[in-house]
């Protein structure tokens, strides 16, 4: 069989170098060089989304040691024995359409990114660069390996919004870098302890995701390994009060970096929780649920009501996007079916509806050169198509039902109640402030009169931008009117997942109580 | 069946995505043509499923179709399934039929409006969501139309989107909505986690098991739905945001704001009242907020001066009436006057457009008068709204009103029939008030009297609705016996356990001698206010100041929300972005790289490159170890 998951890591990776080889004057060559590319790599996602069959059960490690964890197209090789460190991914419902999500935006950054005139060159290989670096996030199962990937994502993110950003470009890439390399240093140090603790118990040096699984780890030092990866993780996620670098990359970062900031770059941080620091430690996953649902509370309502504040339409998003993923943490650590599949639905869809507002905003700022609300008023009138779509991605993301959000976020609210009523009644008031400061948005830029002289010569949507927005919303559409064919793919390694944390955290209690 | 019911469901939606998409190439003949037909072809299959449904036994008129499954995960499993029961259909003749009349109205209405082809795509979705609300089988797929009625009236209020004020008002609409909404979302996630299901067929079969009467979880369940009910339906204290919705174009009051949409909670009552019979606590909560609600907003009605406003009032007044009917039990009593409102306020909202249309938007009713000589056809189908809505017989108004007021006699809650009574008669004083200054009272200045002379009858496209509408508000109560023989097998329970009949009660004539004496009351009372000029309703309003400006300035509601949740909410939000993110948070971070950076500026002195300086520190540093080791 094909290994399918290295061709679609290495796709944009081979892309990258040859368009290295392109002169970088022939900018047009390099653009639909790039398109092309990101393409070709949204195709082999989603053959890997055709393949993956649901109805049979899923395909066990084969290659590296027998484990209860199930992964599809698993690929497993020694890559430095002499450290224990292998070359090894596989996929699964967690993972798949994480994947697919980071293959599309990509592809969409790229068509976003027609506009940019600066170092297109250099523009077009660090975004290929990063989806390699991404789509390796989410098939690594090699810590190290993962650990890679995951600081392969964070150069090309910091030159992006550092080279091609606005006016605090430098400030603003700086204090990302600085800021998620602190965290990324502690879950490093994590590793290597996982690591040396292998070696002290097994008697050999490791860095695979089921070996570790299978270590015996005392509560003490789980609490502090979950602690190291999670920070790492909640810097990315952003969780309060870990959040302030993000408004600030976000707004001076070019469209297509703030789509793929917000639309996977996120998820990294949410997914490294449920892959890693959740399966790796159970016993302290379980025991922090409540420090992560209230951190995860405070978000949804402080981030809804901070965004609600902003006068800049960028920030805006960005906070919201806080709140959004305030959602996402509060379904995956009530630990239940429903919260934690509509946790990840959750993912894909903010990566969907926030990654449009981005486009939006970004549209407009390449039509008016301003990202102020109050520039703005009465777009209806001058850019129906436009205001349409924002409308349409701005009830997405409200969660209005019949598109995407709603199904994500009920999900978590059901997950949520199962689990202790009261804070699903907390975080179905976040419902309540997503409409005020959406509909605001939408009030103060697209509604209203037509009164800024400026404004009234915006062109709508070119035939390439409405191609952009319209696959996005068919998406939002699709899956809030369908999304059977996403929750029955994930459903399977949700509970997997979840019966491997429960079972081992019982273990270990056990084994700890028994000595 | 299921063909007829999905299509029934689908056929508004398929108009209103024609005419997004492809409404410039249809002109505006095109897509008048496409709005009303679809909305025509939608009653005629209502109709069609309805009288097959009377082919069927009384007790097996209940039909489920399931398209496909809509959520699965686990326990947690939601269809996309239609039921097609009395209720269901009821609901359906009325929103198609009563919305394809509005279909043809607007189509005259906004002739000239450059939105037009927005207007019918909004309005057309808005009927597919109608549907979806009253025809879903489940809690969840009720809650999808729920929100989208929301979402079309939020449009549709800000249909004018250029005027600040309609914005405001659209978004005011949906926020509050959504408080409402929070109550309901709760509800339903209570009831999945009591009943493991959401399909209503389930719930309902269950919950005499499940659910212990007056228990703690029926009272939350029931309370928390009608949350829901209060937001939708306009009740206190969530009703704010009718008032304003008054900014939409008039036909969308009439079709949303006043015969369907708001009429929702009420469905949503009727459609649970097995929950709410076993949660007598939840009930009698119901009949008190509506009573409440119906006297309150009918005593603001009596002195407000915009035409519209007055009716949106006098709506929230109505819808009182409704749920004052679905707390006493008197489920298909509430419901046939829901079916009347839908005929009287319609068919009085569309003669205002009417008004509107031939007065240039004029608003206000002390600019008006005398208009019944210049507009007849608008003057007298209002007429018979206005004296439906007032209760005399035999317009239809009279026999819905009259069975919710007997049905809280005999409910034994004389408070709760008094508090309806003087509804009653409020309601008479303020729709004659309403009515004798439109049509019938002398224009006030003679800057008035000429634009009034200049007035002209509005199209008879607009007219023919109007007609139409005045028909089925005069004759409407006779409808009732065979509408609640209709829909006595939804609500069998409720029979068997309320105790409500009318023959333990008094005589019928003196349950219909009451009302009609308050009607007559409030008429008379306006006759001679604004007819006859016998009292003086300025000097009236001096003499009675205090209470004149509390009910002029709504009993200053708004301002109180302003000042006690919209500013507080607004002043934490400033607190958070301002103080404690920007100042605190981040400026904890940029601190601590503040403090490196000095740390680093320091340290960088050490790194000098003179050897001494290192040699004297390596010097230092042995000294230390070895000071160390002999200490220890």
């Amino acid at each position: 069989m094909l290994p399918l998951l290295s061709l679609t890591i290495f796709t944009p990776l081979l892309g990258a170098i040859l368009l290295a080889l392109i002169d970088h004057r022939e900018e047009a060559a390099i653009k639909a060089g790039a398109l092309i590319i990101s393409l070709i790599t949204l195709a082999a996602a989603l053959m890997l989304l055709i393949l993956f069959d649901p109805g049979s059960p899923l395909l066990p490690f084969r290659e590296c040691v027998p484990n209860a964890a199930t992964m599809w197209f698993e690929e497993c090789y020694a890559w430095i024995p002499q450290l224990g460190i292998r070359y090894h991914l596989g996929l699964d419902g967690i993972s798949l359409f994480l994947v697919l999500l980071t293959a599309l935006l990509t592809s969409l950054g790229i068509l976003v990114s027609w506009s940019i005139t600066a170092r297109v060159k250099e523009f077009m290989i660090l975004i290929l660069v990063l989806e390699a670096g991404m789509l390796g996030v989410f098939l690594a199962l090699d810590l190290f390996l993962f650990y890679v990937f995951w600081e392969v994502t964070l150069i090309p993110m910091a030159l992006l919004v550092g080279i091609w950003g606005h006016e605090r470009r430098v400030y603003a890439a700086v204090k990302f870098f600085l800021y998620t390399m602190a965290g990324s240093v502690l879950m490093l140090l994590a590793i290597l302890a996982l690591a040396s603790l292998h070696l002290s118990q097994r008697g050999q040096l490791s860095f695979d995701l089921p070996d570790l699984q299978r270590l015996s780890i005392d509560a003490g030092t789980q609490a502090w390994l979950f602690l190291a990866f999670g920070i790492a993780f909640a810097i990315k996620v952003p969780l309060f009060p870990l959040h302030t670098w993000l408004p600030d990359a976000h707004v001076e970062a070019p469209t297509a970096g703030s789509v793929l900031l917000a639309g996977i770059l996120l998820k990294m941080g949410a997914y490294g929780f449920i892959r890693f620091a959740m399966t790796l430690f159970p016993a302290a996953a379980l025991a922090a649920v409540p420090l992560m649902v209230a951190l995860a509370l405070i978000g949804i309502l402080y981030g809804a009501l901070v965004a609600w504040r902003q006068a800049d339409a960028k920030r805006l998003v960005a906070y919201s996007s806080v709140s959004h993923l305030g959602f996402v943490m509060l379904g995956l650590f009530v630990m239940n079916a429903p919260g934690m599949a509509g946790g990840l639905l959750q993912m894909v869809n903010h990566g969907l509806s926030t990654g449009a507002l981005f486009i939006l905003v970004g549209f407009l700022y390449e039509r008016r050169h301003t990202r102020a609300i109050a520039e703005f008023g009465g777009l209806w009138k001058v850019a129906p198509k436009l205001s349409l779509a924002f409308l349409i991605v701005a009830l997405s993301s409200l969660g209005l039902p019949g598109l995407n959000g709603f199904v994500g976020e009920f999900l978590i609210l059901v997950g949520t109640f199962l689990h202790q009523p009261l804070w699903a009644a907390i975080a179905a008031t976040g419902v309540i402030l997503s409409a005020v400061y959406l509909l605001s948005i939408l009030r103060r830029m697209i509604f209203g009169a037509l009164d800024k002289p400026d404004n009234v010569g915006i062109a709508d949507l070119s035939p390439r931008e409405a191609v952009v927005l319209a696959t996005l919303i068919a998406l939002i559409v699709l899956i809030g009117v369908y999304p059977g064919p996403f929750l029955e793919r994930v459903e399977p390694s949700v509970s997997a997942l979840l019966e491997q944390v429960e079972a081992a955290a019982a273990a270990q209690t056990l084994s700890l109580t028994g000595r | 069946m299921f063909d007829t019911v999905w299509l029934l469901l689908l056929t508004p939606l398929g108009g209103s995505l024609i005419i997004g998409t492809l409404g410039h190439r249809l002109g505006r003949r095109g897509i008048a043509l496409l709005a009303c037909g679809v909305v025509g072809l939608a009653f005629t299959l209502a109709a069609v499923g309805t009288l097959e449904l009377l082919k069927l036994a009384a007790e097996e008129r209940s039909l489920e179709s399931t398209l496909y499954s809509w959520i699965a995960l686990g326990d947690f499993r939601v269809s996309a399934s239609l039921l097609w029961d009395p209720l269901s259909s009821t609901m359906s003749l009325v929103v198609t039929g009563v919305g394809f009349l509005i279909h043809l109205y607007s189509v005259g209405y906004m002739a000239e409006d450059p939105g037009f082809r927005r207007y019918f795509a909004y309005l057309n979705l808005f009927i597919f969501s109608m549907l979806l609300l009253v025809l879903a089988d489940n809690f969840l797929l009720l809650y999808v139309g729920w929100e989208l009625v929301g979402l079309c009236s939020y449009l549709l209020i800000g249909f004018w989107y250029q005027r600040r004020e309609a914005a405001l008002a659209g978004m005011k609409a949906f926020v509050v909505n959504r408080i409402g909404d929070f109550g309901f979302a709760l509800g339903v996630l209570t009831i999945f986690l009591t009943f493991g299901t959401l399909r209503y067929a389930e719930v309902f079969a269950a919950a005499p098991q499940l659910l212990a009467m007056g228990s703690a979880t029926a009272t939350a369940i029931a309370l928390l739905l009608f949350v829901g009910a209060i937001g939708k339906s306009a009740q206190l204290p969530l009703y704010v945001w009718l008032p304003d919705a008054m900014e939409g174009p008039t036909p969308v009051s009439a079709l949303i704001h006043a015969a369907t949409m708001v009429t929702a909670g009420v469905y949503l009552v009727a459609r649970t009242h097995v929950l709410f019979e076993l949660a007598p606590l939840a009930a009698a909560t119901v009949a008190l907020i509506g009573v409440l609600t119906a006297l309150y907003a009918a005593s603001i009605a009596t002195v407000q001066d915009d035409i519209k406003r007055v009716l949106a009032y006098s709506t929230i007044s109505q819808l009182g009436y409704m749920f004052l009917a679905m707390g006493i039990g008197a489920y298909a009593a509430g419901l046939f006057h829901l079916v009347t409102h839908a005929f009287f306020k319609a068919l009085m909202f569309l003669g205002v457009g009417s008004v509107m249309h031939a007065l240039a938007n004029e608003l206000n009713i002390q600019r008006m008068g005398g208009l019944a000589r210049r507009l007849p056809i608008t003057s007298l189908t209002f007429a018979a709204g206005w004296l439906s809505i007032a209760g005399l017989p035999p317009f239809s108004g009279f026999f819905s009103k009259d069975e919710i007021l007997a049905a809280a006699f005999s409910s034994g809650h004389m408070l709760l029939w008094a508090m309806g009574m003087a509804t009653a008669a409020l309601t008479a004083f303020y729709m004659s008030r309403h009515f004798f200054l439109v049509f019938l009272a002398r224009p006030r200045t003679s800057r008035d009297a000429r634009r009034v002379e200049h007035a002209h009858e509005s199209p008879a496209l607009m007219t023919g609705p109007l007609i139409a509408l005045a028909v089925l508000a005069t004759l409407g109560g006779w409808l009732g016996s065979s509408l609640e023989s209709y829909l006595e097998p939804v609500f069998e329970v409720a029979e068997r356990t309320s105790s409500i009949t009318l023959t333990s009660g008094p005589s019928e004539l003196a349950l219909i001698t009451w009302p009609l004496a308050a009607a007559v009351a409030g008429i008379g009372l306006a006759w001679l206010a604004y007819l006859r000029g016998a009292i003086d309703p300025v000097r009236w309003a001096r003499r009675l100041g205090p209470i004149y400006g509390l009910l002029k300035n709504k009993y200053y509601v708004d301002e109180l929300y302003d000042a006690l949740l919209v500013r507080p909410v607004v002043g934490l939000a400033e607190l958070l972005a301002g103080v404690l993110d920007q100042g605190i948070i981040d400026g904890a971070v940029n601190g601590i790289g503040l403090v490196l950076q000095l740390g680093g500026a320091a340290l960088r002195q050490v790194q000098s490159g003179y050897v001494r300086l290192y040699a004297f520190t390596f010097f230092l540093g042995v000294v230390g170890i070895l000071v160390y080791l002999i200490v220890r």
